[in-house]
């Protein structure tokens, strides 16, 4: 067991060369990526990085991907927290069913509902903005988030909500300065999940926007087919989409063990 | 169920889940129910087709062709990311300075949006620019993914391992480390050895997160469209032509919205009954 580190090792080796070749390509001219072959940048250069940083089309593309990423974060943890809470705690009508309906939906997958979603977000006027992206990616955010939640919210005991009606506390008094300070992990790993799939998916992004909204993700893909193959540009633009994950991950890094520690996730 | 009290009045507290869910899901899926048993040749003019389009799907050999190919890649998918996410996790430390900074660098391909992965994996692997490409031709094997289907295939196959092994990863890594450390010194006490120790400790106690990493890797493997799109197209000619990569063909490509309405049910169907096969199969195992 002794050399066990060297499985990891080469294993996150092989996670980083690809993103290394992504950052050395984003470094490079047009006419060195295309000239010759070479495992550093030879001119160094950050014009990429500065057309991305001064032309709006590229950094509005950046505005308004976190604009919808975190609207759908903040709806999709908000909404389950009270909905997790009812299926951690009561029994009701239908409610296995319902728990299962809302993880189908999970399982849907997003190209199937393409064109759907591009009629109906346009019948009620709000296609090209940020929050029918934001809406539509709670189709399979707001299901995970109740299921990583009704993880968390089963592993409190239920001892301490009847201590606290006993001490005379009302339900919301109990649930926000109470219920909801005690699975704050659960509230970070859920906010993480929904950020991820939020900040990862592109073809409803896409299919929702056009000019005003537009995804960073999706500026990438249309520069990259009308003003010839800028590769430097295009990896630069790759390289800073990085970025906000490897934050937030930071961020989280302790929460997320304990909440694939509970199966949930 | 235990513990748990009767209570009506929990259907408010789903209420605002269950609408935005629902406003989104129930719509959507019903346009699409609609669109697969009408034609239209524009004008929002729609003529009833009954199940033609149903049968239609079912008997194309195209249709049959991608889904042969979806079952190929997930079959590859899990057989390559569950036993290589499980021996990572095995291999990698308890406690230490070097936790956080692996789980941190692990999970860094998870939180890349998709078009950039399948943008960066082709740079990666162009074989005149990319170093993977460069790297392979050097050897002296001839190696181009935009035109041979087999490069294509173990390209797309390994950006898939590099981009969501991690998952597994982290799930199994959980799953042993939950394991109480006196479960090892009892082994230890009753001689069992590497094997012995993986087989009837660690495995049984992973079970319930592996589960989930299957579940989860069949379905979003199952679901894929982004990044093999951005890195193939679905080529060379339809080699990496998987589902909804031809649905959107169909859909958005040709407008063909009855066919595609039709293809988009089966697919779902598809997916939610393996999924569920997976899961009870799993479930009676640990039963036993």
């Amino acid at each position: 067991m002794r050399y066990s580190w060297i499985v990891p090792t080469f294993y996150i080796l092989f996670l980083l060369l690809p993103i290394y070749w992504l950052l050395n390509m984003s470094f490079k001219t047009t006419n060195e990526i295309l000239g010759a072959f070479t495992l550093w940048p030879q001119e160094f250069t950050f014009n990429n990085y500065l057309k991305i940083f001064t032309d709006p089309t590229w950094y509005n593309g950046y505005f308004n991907s976190f604009t919808y990423v975190i609207i759908n974060t903040v709806i999709s943890v908000t909404a389950a927290l009270p909905a997790a809470y009812a299926f951690s705690r009561y029994r009701f009508l239908g409610d296995k069913h319902l728990f299962f309906w809302l993880l189908t939906n999970r399982m849907a997958p997003p190209a199937v509902f393409a064109l759907p979603f591009f009629q109906l977000y346009s019948a009620v006027g709000l296609f090209d903005t940020p929050i029918a992206v934001a809406l539509a990616h709670c189709l399979f955010n707001i299901p995970l988030a109740v299921w990583i939640l009704e993880g968390f919210m089963s592993a409190v005991p239920k001892e301490l909500d009847e201590t606290a009606y006993v001490d005379g506390y009302s339900f919301w008094r109990f649930f926000f300065k109470i219920f909801v300070p005690t699975i704050t992990a659960g509230i970070g790993v859920a906010a993480f999940f929904c950020f991820m799939f939020s900040w990862d998916e592109l073809l409803l992004a896409k299919t929702l926007t056009s000019v005003a909204a537009k995804p960073i993700a999706a500026t990438m893909t249309r520069t990259a087919s009308t003003a010839g193959y800028e590769l430097g540009l295009l990896a630069a633009a790759g390289a800073l989409t990085i970025i906000p994950g490897a934050f937030v991950i930071y961020f989280v890094r302790n929460y997320i063990a304990k909440g694939f520690a509970l199966g949930r996730v | 169920m235990t513990g748990k009290t009767s209570n009506q009045k929990a259907w408010l507290f789903v209420l605002p889940v269950v609408v935005l869910v629902a406003f989104n899901a129930l719509i959507p899926l019903m346009t699409v129910v609609n669109y697969s048993v009408q034609e239209t040749f524009g004008d929002n003019v729609f003529f009833w087709e009954g199940l033609r389009w149903y049968e239609e799907v079912l008997h194309s050999e195209r249709f049959h062709a991608s889904l042969l190919r979806q079952i190929t890649f997930t079959s590859i998918i899990l057989l390559i990311e569950v036993p290589l996410g499980v021996a990572i996790a095995l291999a990698m430390p308890r406690r230490g300075p070097w936790v956080p900074v692996c789980l941190v660098l692990m999970a860094l391909p998870m939180l890349i949006p998709w078009n950039v992965v399948g943008a960066m994996w082709n740079i990666f692997a162009l074989p005149e620019i990319g170093l993977l490409g460069k790297t392979i031709n050097s050897l002296g094997i001839n190696y181009n993914f935009t035109q041979q289907p087999l490069a294509a295939w173990f390209t797309t196959i390994l950006m898939d391992v590099w981009h969501w092994t991690s998952l597994v990863v982290l799930l199994a890594y959980a799953g042993l480390c939950s394991i109480p450390a006196p479960y090892y010194q009892a082994a230890k006490i009753d001689g069992a050895r590497g094997w012995a120790i993986f087989r009837y400790i660690e495995l049984p106690k992973m079970k319930r997160v592996l589960t989930i990493a299957i579940l989860l890797r069949f379905m979003d493997s199952f679901m894929i469209y982004t990044e093999p799109f951005v890195l193939t197209g679905g080529g060379p000619g339809n080699a990496t032509t998987f589902l909804s990569i031809d649905l959107v063909k169909i859909a958005l490509g040709q407008f063909d919205l009855g066919p595609a309405a039709a293809m988009s049910l089966i697919y779902f169907l598809i997916v939610l009954l393996l999924s569920w096969v997976f899961y009870t199969l799993m479930m009676r195992h640990e039963e036993r």
